[in-house]
């Protein structure tokens, strides 16, 4: 679930259906030039109020291309049948009216923003002031800046030519090998390490020889006592390095590196997973700043945007309330947070309180873990009557707590890890034999086993030799899957 | 900068749609492999005219490493109210965990906002495609040595003389126009122009076959007794529908006393008392003698008995096995021990075995559990074709 929905949308708007319609302003192709005019206006005053942006290009985009985007995180992207679950879910969730997507955009230099084709014009028009909101944001802030540096700022092409590839790979080894690999490097997908760079070295060969002590007066004196002998040089033939050196958290380059039978072909699509994992991520981890600061930003720009017609802003506040409202509403309460009215909250509360040259300075120095950590205050979160549950086996939910750093932790324990558990390469038996280690102290508890000791049959069909895994079960005993050794 | 485009060829998107069939047909062969299992189960035999069945699925899911359930999940909320409120009540048993809790599936996709389930359809064709392949059974073939072979007239060439009947006046016109075309003046007709179609008899394997189904409803057959013959008679007249042209069913039943039934009524058949299996190895044998014996059918007969006999029956029961084995292509007793396997062997199983030995096409499987079904039909139909190339042997 963590990336599929990674564009910026404002996805499962339900109430956002936006019925009244009533900023219909003439026909299409009027409201189309209409759109363009605004748009152009809009980007000025945008200009004018400071924003630093890549160009975007804006695409009027049917309903089918929306639910493509939701679907696959990306609009030409590799194919695999887990997507295809992914897509049934999705239309069962249209079809009940619980999902309706108005806008995805891609970062990158330029910005792609889809909009949809049934969009009212007043929606489009917030839609374009919050389009380059992320654009600005994916300008400044520095985690998007280094890995879009790294993974490529022309997604849209880059992931097509990643299809194309996985195409190819298709027609040339047979529908049931390229599933085997998509298999294995889709269910790894998360796990890169983030911390290093997407191309980086491999592991040195050979530890670097000691260099020799240097010869200290009293040890030369030493040797040179009657009846010593010298000691022979230590070994000077190089000594291996072990592989990895240190537990490996990128499972998807260490796989692709170091697999012992892993083809050409097969190495490529590992690789062209981990590098759309590197685009995706920033995405992942700024998602509440991201979200909030476009928000910000389309409710400035709509209110300072005194061309507009009245009537037009306010169907487009009215869209902009429903997008960025909290899930709980009235009397009711809600078991879980829109990020979009929780970063909106926060960045108006930010500024209110230090200004918008701080508010800069956040944008391009933090991610989602600073964000909350360092400015979700007390005051914010009574305001925004925020808590944090408690939900038993049984079903039965008690707040558990009003505490500020719970709250904060809870709002942020999904997030760790790009939302994985921590799963680590440790060893390279010399049988060739992979060993991965569940870093359960951490976790706090153990995998899901029958789902791990899934995960370690697409691995060990790409390692093609024996792998294993050490985690806890629910009793806190340690386990090695898989249970039975594979057939080889 | 900023353009807005607008891309009508977007429409044409149905990469989702196309994951989604490579999904289904994974689940299918999923399925396949697991069809033992599958096709065991209670349900799927609902009327044997039925040529489809529908098999619930589970939509299959891509594995990821995730954290098992802790005892408690927290997060945050939004809403007012003080630590301690309760905002939900225990359920006894929450839809969400309920599978995942009891059996311990990986059942969590409940965050997903509720599981779409699949009811795929089979049909009875494609199923029995592959457990003929997954029991790499062979085809079955009509024997060779009995020499039921019918005889048929067969259509061959033409002549111009013949029964006015058989006149092919399609090739007759035809003739006619050829001469016409060559002829200065030409006739419509002539008596060269005639042809006629020959008949030729020719000497072609039989295509058609009978099977008797034999069940003993005496006391001792329970419910579950009867559903195990049922689901073995049912796979195989599936297989033997398959491999001839024309297939005929008769389905005696019998306790001390034997009766011709018709299918429906078959299967539910109870009956109390005694066993006398004789009875209805006589019913066969009449009835090979009688409305069967003109046809120049392969016969098969399947009993299915849970092996109790009276042993005062021993010698009528072996004596009209023994004639029957002369008559029929080949019988199968099955025996349906639902439980434990006995040590012992019954009754009928050791006439078999004896009869077996004695060079009688005989042979005997045992049912204990449903999945036995397989091993059975393995067996029987495996046997047939040896008993067969024994033959060709000779």
């Amino acid at each position: 679930m963590s990336m599929h929905s990674a564009g910026h949308g404002h996805p499962h708007c339900s109430a956002a259906s936006s019925s009244e319609g009533g900023a219909s302003l003439g026909d299409h192709a009027g409201s189309d030039a209409t759109l363009a005019d605004y748009a152009e206006r809009i980007e000025a005053l945008a200009v004018e109020l400071g924003m630093d942006f890549y160009p975007v290009n804006f695409d009027m985009v049917p309903n089918n291309f929306m639910v493509e985007i939701a679907v696959y995180g990306l609009p030409v992207r590799m194919r695999h049948w887990s997507f295809g679950v992914r897509y049934i879910h999705q239309l069962v969730r249209q079809h009940m009216g619980h999902s309706k997507i108005f806008e995805v955009m891609f970062p990158g230099d330029p910005c792609h923003a889809f909009m949809l084709e049934q969009n009212s014009l007043a929606e489009n028009t917030l839609v374009t002031a919050h389009v380059l909101g992320h654009a600005d944001f994916a300008k400044n802030n520095q985690l998007f800046v280094r890995f879009i540096e790294m993974a490529g700022s022309h997604i849209l092409e880059q992931s097509a030519a990643r299809a194309n590839r996985l195409e190819r790979a298709l027609s040339a080894h047979g529908q049931a090998r390229v599933e085997a690999v998509l298999d294995a490097a889709l269910a790894l997908e998360t796990h890169i390490d983030v911390n290093q760079a997407l191309h980086r070295p491999r592991f040195p060969e050979f530890v670097a020889p000691r260099a020799p002590a240097e010869a200290a007066p009293f040890h030369d004196r030493y040797t040179r006592l009657p009846g010593e002998t010298v000691e022979a040089p230590p070994n000077e033939a190089p000594q291996r390095a072990p592989v990895p050196p240190q537990a490996e958290y990128d499972l998807l380059w260490f796989i692709a590196q170091y697999a012992p039978d892993m083809e050409d072909w097969e190495r490529d699509i590992f690789l062209a997973v981990r590098e759309e994992a590197y685009y995706f991520h920033p995405i992942y981890a700024c998602q509440i700043m991201n979200e909030g600061w476009a928000s910000y930003w389309h409710a400035r720009l709509l209110r300072e945007a005194n061309f507009l017609p009245h009537d037009l802003y306010l169907a487009a506040i009215k869209s902009h309330s429903d997008v960025v409202r909290p899930f709980a509403t009235g009397r009711q309460l809600a078991l879980s947070l829109n990020p979009y009215h929780l970063g909106f909250s926060l960045w108006e509360h930010i500024i209110d309180k230090f200004g918008i040259e701080k508010a800069r300075q956040i944008c391009r120095e933090e991610d989602d873990f600073g964000f909350i950590r360092n400015y979700l205050d007390r005051d914010l979160a009574d305001k925004l009557e925020l808590f944090v549950y408690e939900t038993r086996k049984d079903g039965e939910t008690k707040i558990a707590t009003r505490d500020i750093h719970a709250i904060r932790e809870a709002i942020l324990a999904p997030k760790y890890n790009y939302g994985a558990p921590c799963v680590s390469i440790t060893r390279v038996a010399g049988d060739g034999s992979l060993e991965l280690h569940h870093d359960y102290l951490r976790d706090g508890r153990g995998l899901e086993l029958t789902q791990a000791e899934r995960v370690m049959d697409y691995v060990g069909r790409v390692w093609r030799r024996p792998v294993s895994l050490h985690t806890v079960d629910f009793r806190g005993v340690v386990r090695v899957l898989p249970a039975r050794k594979p057939p080889v | 900068m900023t353009a807005i485009i607008n891309t009508g060829w977007y429409d044409l998107f149905s990469r989702g749609a196309r994951d989604w069939l490579r999904h289904n047909d994974k689940v299918r062969e999923a399925v396949q492999s697991h069809l033992p299992d599958l096709i065991a189960g209670p349900d799927l035999i609902t009327g044997p005219r039925e040529r489809t069945v529908q098999v619930p699925v589970r939509m299959l899911e891509h594995a990821r490493f995730r954290l098992a359930e802790g005892r408690t999940q927290a997060g945050a909320g939004q809403g007012a109210g003080k630590p301690g409120d309760m905002l939900q009540p225990s359920q006894p048993d929450p839809a969400g965990m309920g599978g995942g809790g009891a059996s311990g599936e990986p059942g969590e996709g409940g965050s997903d906002g509720g599981e779409v389930r699949l009811l795929l359809e089979f049909s009875i064709d494609d199923i029995m495609d592959w457990v003929w392949d997954e029991l790499k059974l062979p085809d079955l073939k009509p024997r060779g040595g009995a020499s039921i072979d019918e005889v048929e007239l067969v259509r061959e060439g033409w002549d111009k003389r013949g029964a006015r009947s058989r006149l092919d006046r399609r090739r007759t016109v035809k003739e006619a126009i050829k001469r016409r075309a060559v002829q200065l003046d030409p006739v419509p007709f002539t008596n060269d122009d005639l042809r006629f179609r020959q008949l030729v008899t020719r000497q072609r394997p039989s295509t058609s076959a009978t099977i008797l189904f034999v069940i003993d409803v005496s006391a001792s057959m329970t419910q579950l007794e009867r559903k195990l013959a049922k689901s073995f008679f049912f796979f195989a007249l599936q297989g033997i529908r398959r491999k001839y042209a024309k297939v005929e069913t008769r389905f005696i039943a019998h306790t001390t006393h034997a009766w011709e039934f018709s299918e429906a009524d078959f299967f539910q058949v109870t009956g109390i008392g005694g066993t006398i299996a004789s009875t209805a190895f006589r019913l066969v044998l009449e009835l090979m003698r009688t409305e069967l014996a003109g046809s120049q059918n392969n016969v098969y007969m399947f009993y299915a008995s849970d092996g109790e006999n009276f042993t005062e029956d021993r010698a009528a029961a072996s004596g009209s096995l023994t004639e029957l084995g002369s008559m029929l292509n080949y019988i199968g007793y099955v025996e349906t021990l639902p439980g434990v396997p006995r040590a012992l062997e019954t009754e009928m199983r050791r006439m078999c075995n004896e009869l077996e030995r004695k060079g009688v096409p005989i042979a005997s499987s045992t049912l204990a559990a449903p999945e036995d079904v397989w091993r059975a039909l393995r067996k029987f139909f495996s046997q047939e074709n040896q008993n067969e190339n024994a033959e060709a042997m000779r």
